[in-house]
């Protein structure tokens, strides 16, 4: 692990698995959209409106997964002190924040014509609703220091607390007696659901997981090359002074 | 353990003297609940079918104006370094100012709830649940509270960023809080409600605790 601390393996390492990356996500996207929306069938009950549920389920999956991937990169920060954990939390968590809105807004869309109502107060609701206030803090906490660091530090601490959720928010369809129905792909004695619609479910969570890569490493590369460039004008402005006013700047 | 006392009652002389943040918890509680009579109308069915909810949740925000100043007044002056370098665990120090906090705003807030539930024409079946809640659920505000306190020190809008972090994790006391009230007034038993807010205060010890002082060393760093 210590090896990719170094950001030009990592930069080496990213640009090899970026054209993948980017690959399966475009693919996988594009047949999970034709199995979505054209070659699965509509369901006996909700009708053509089960569609939804191809873009709301992996994007409720991811919004839990990126969390779980936020804090495990904020413990590797915390107690290792890896200097690219600190940075892949901090662009972990808007993408997630994305997601778990994609979540709760089509899971509205759905709410509306089958439980008749846009929201309901329900333990999973409520849950990811709070998973998506832990987003908005963990990016607000990291942007709220003058010393980048300090906010990392305090956002990694943040992230660490906030895992009490993840249990709540998967199992509240067990533990409560909900409107929102229990798990059916990831449970004991296999799937429940039919492969007609499995395979469109499992496509787009792939392609929603390619994403979330591909969009990690293009910010985590952004966030280096802006230290690198922050770095290079720090050594030229240090350069240029110190043929004026050496011994001052260097004292400072 | 002495120098766990003295923090608590060094907190508890500087509130005192300084008439300082409990008090003004205390007039932000009761001035909140006066004001949903006011918004909704003074009918009393609707006020004792809201009550335990309208004091719940005033309790809530009432504890959050308490936690600005928990650790930032002591950061500010520098006196929060000198306790930290005291052969006292940081832990022990978050503990104690949690403790002293909790005299000052918890206490109070718990005290005069029972006066703000009868404004609100609760039936008084349902004070003993609401006061035992908030007995168990007032130190849970408080050590979550603690967290969002020490992430936020020197943080640029420290009170606005400090509400955002924690009031999302105040939301399962405020549940089982109300629960327990509801469950009363509909004639079932509160023990389950108070047994999970129990739980999630021997939870909320350790981690709050653990938290907390974790944080304080960054920010002290």
């Amino acid at each position: 692990m210590h090896r990719f601390a170094n950001p030009n393996v990592f930069l080496r390492l990213s640009n090899r698995i970026m054209p993948w990356s980017t690959g399966v996500m475009i693919a996988s996207l594009v047949a999970g959209l034709v199995f979505a929306l054209g070659a699965s069938p509509a369901d006996y009950q909700q009708g053509e409106s089960v569609r939804i549920m191809y873009v709301h389920v992996p994007a409720a999956w991811m919004a839990l997964f990126i969390y779980i991937c936020l804090a495990g990169a904020s413990a590797v920060a915390l107690i290792w002190k890896h200097p690219l954990a600190d940075l892949a939390a901090k662009a972990s968590s808007p993408v997630g924040a994305c997601f778990t809105f994609i979540a709760l807004a089509t899971g509205a869309l759905w709410g509306k014509p089958m439980w008749g109502a846009w929201w309901v107060w329900d333990a999973r609701l409520t849950s990811m609703l709070i998973l998506f206030f832990l987003y908005l803090g963990h990016m607000a906490l990291a942007n709220a220091f003058e010393d980048s660091e300090r906010g990392a530090k305090s956002a990694a601490i943040l992230a660490l607390v906030g895992v009490i959720n993840i249990p709540i928010i998967k199992f509240s369809v067990d533990w409560w007696n909900t409107l929102h129905q229990p798990a059916s792909v990831v449970r004991m004695g296999g799937p429940s659901i039919h492969p007609s619609m499995l395979t469109p479910l499992l496509l787009m969570a792939i392609a929603f997981t390619a994403y979330y890569v591909t969009v990690v490493i293009l910010r985590l590369r952004g966030e280096i090359l802006a230290r690198k460039i922050r770095a290079l004008r720090m050594i030229r402005v240090q350069a240029e002074s110190k043929g004026e006013s050496g011994p001052y700047l260097r004292e400072i | 353990m002495t120098g766990f006392w003295i923090i608590v009652k060094r907190d508890l002389s500087l509130a005192w003297r300084q008439g300082g943040d409990g008090f003004i918890a205390i007039m932000f509680f009761l001035i909140a609940v006066t004001l949903f009579p006011l918004g909704i109308g003074p009918e009393i069915g609707v006020l004792a079918r809201i009550s335990a909810g309208v004091v719940w949740v005033s309790a809530l925000l009432a504890t959050l104006l308490s936690l600005e100043r928990l650790f930032q007044a002591d950061f500010e002056d520098g006196s929060l370094e000198q306790i930290a370098i005291t052969p006292l665990p940081l832990e022990a120090v978050v503990l104690a100012k949690c403790v002293a906090n909790w005299l000052m705003t918890g206490l109070p807030l718990l005290i005069i709830a029972p006066l703000l539930a009868l404004m609100l024409h609760m039936e008084t079946a349902g004070f003993w649940a609401l006061m035992a809640g908030m007995a168990l659920g007032t130190p849970i505000l408080n050590l979550i509270g603690a967290i969002g306190a020490a992430l936020t020190i020197g943080a640029r809008r420290g009170g606005v960023l400090l509400t955002l972090l924690v009031l999302p994790l105040y939301i399962p006391v405020l549940i089982f809080g109300v629960g327990a009230v509801e469950a009363t007034l509909t004639g079932l038993s509160a023990a389950p409600h108070l047994q999970i807010l129990g739980g999630l205060l021997l939870l909320a010890l350790p981690l709050g605790i653990i938290a907390s002082a974790a944080a304080l060393r960054q920010a002290l760093e």
